[in-house]
């Protein structure tokens, strides 16, 4: 068994109205940062577990988002991982 | 008839609900401790308004998994009536008891407030005591109010008639100036396909008393109390 780190970025889907991103866009744009298109607000998860592969331990992960981490109504949900030493 | 109200952590509209039953209804309430896995012979079950598990991760997401939403899946594919109120409804939501999903209030602010509501479709078992384009006073108190769906999902709901509420202005209108959290259709209120589960924001069971306001959400009880009768 490997330490994997599996770390997990969930965004609201593309479409949704994210009023969240929205009022953080527009607080952006009054402090002069003018090139700023769009903003999403989301959250960041790590997942540490030990599995036999990196394949392993992201087809994990993949199945707590689908399960529980995310809402696949309104959410999306990406998956990065690495073995930890 | 017996009401089983559910009691998640965080749970905060579990006493008015047992109130509501017992004190207006006249009827029997018991609570229902979200680890039992016994409903205690409840005909109706209750998921009350509240907190549950601090709304963690996402609203209802933590609660869906309490040991009793076994049991309360259950007593919904069996037919038997169950009515998420305001976090009960983001929990039915999040368990997939009933369709689509609640996300932050579009004014990003908490609104607690009461508001007006259209009774849309008086052939459930939770409006059969209203009049059809009815439109009540009833509380909401909510962050997380903004009912959401796929447009399949939203065109299946309005034309099968789920859509059991909606949000009105002062001109019984369902406009923006209406909708106290930027719901799709301003939809308050849903079954299931069945018609034996509802969801809504609003609290009913706010709204039995003169006294607080308004007592408009008696008919909501009444309906029920004819359906599981007769």
């Amino acid at each position: 068994m490997t330490a994997y780190k599996v770390s997990v970025h969930i965004t609201p889907r593309r479409g949704i109205l994210d009023p969240q991103g929205k009022a953080v866009e527009g607080a952006l744009h009054s402090l002069g940062f003018a090139g700023v298109k769009e903003v999403h607000v989301g959250r960041y998860l790590t997942v540490d577990t030990d599995a036999q592969s990196q394949a392993e331990a992201e087809a994990a992960v993949k199945a707590m988002c689908e399960r529980l981490l995310a809402n696949p109504v309104i959410e999306d949900f990406e998956i990065e991982s690495a073995a930890v030493r | 008839m017996k009401f089983g109200i559910v009691t998640f952590p965080g749970s905060n509209c579990d006493y008015d609900a047992f109130r509501a039953v017992v004190d207006t209804l006249g009827e029997e309430a018991v609570y229902v401790w979200h680890k039992d896995h016994d409903l205690q012979d409840a005909d109706v079950v209750i998921l009350p308004g509240g907190f549950s598990y601090g709304d963690y991760l996402r609203v209802g997401a933590i609660a869906r998994f309490s040991p009793v939403m076994r049991e309360v899946a259950a007593h919904a594919r069996r037919g038997a009536p169950v009515i998420g109120i305001c976090n009960g409804f983001q929990i039915a939501c999040e368990a997939g008891l009933l369709p689509g999903a609640l996300l932050r209030n579009a004014s990003l602010q908490f609104v607690s407030a009461p508001v007006r509501i259209r009774v849309e479709n008086t052939g459930t078992r939770f409006t059969s005591e209203y009049d059809r384009g009815q439109v009540l006073t009833i509380p909401v108190a909510h962050g997380d109010g903004r009912y959401t769906a796929d447009e399949a999902t939203l065109a299946d709901l309005e034309s099968s008639g789920q859509v059991v509420f909606r949000y009105v202005d002062t001109r019984d209108n369902p406009t923006e100036a209406g909708n106290p959290n930027g719901s799709s259709n301003n939809i308050a209120g849903i079954t299931n396909g069945d018609g034996n589960v509802i969801g809504l924001m609003p609290h009913p069971e706010r709204a039995l008393d003169s006294l607080l306001g308004s007592v408009d959400g008696l008919g909501f009880f009444q309906s029920i109390l004819a359906a599981v009768a007769a």
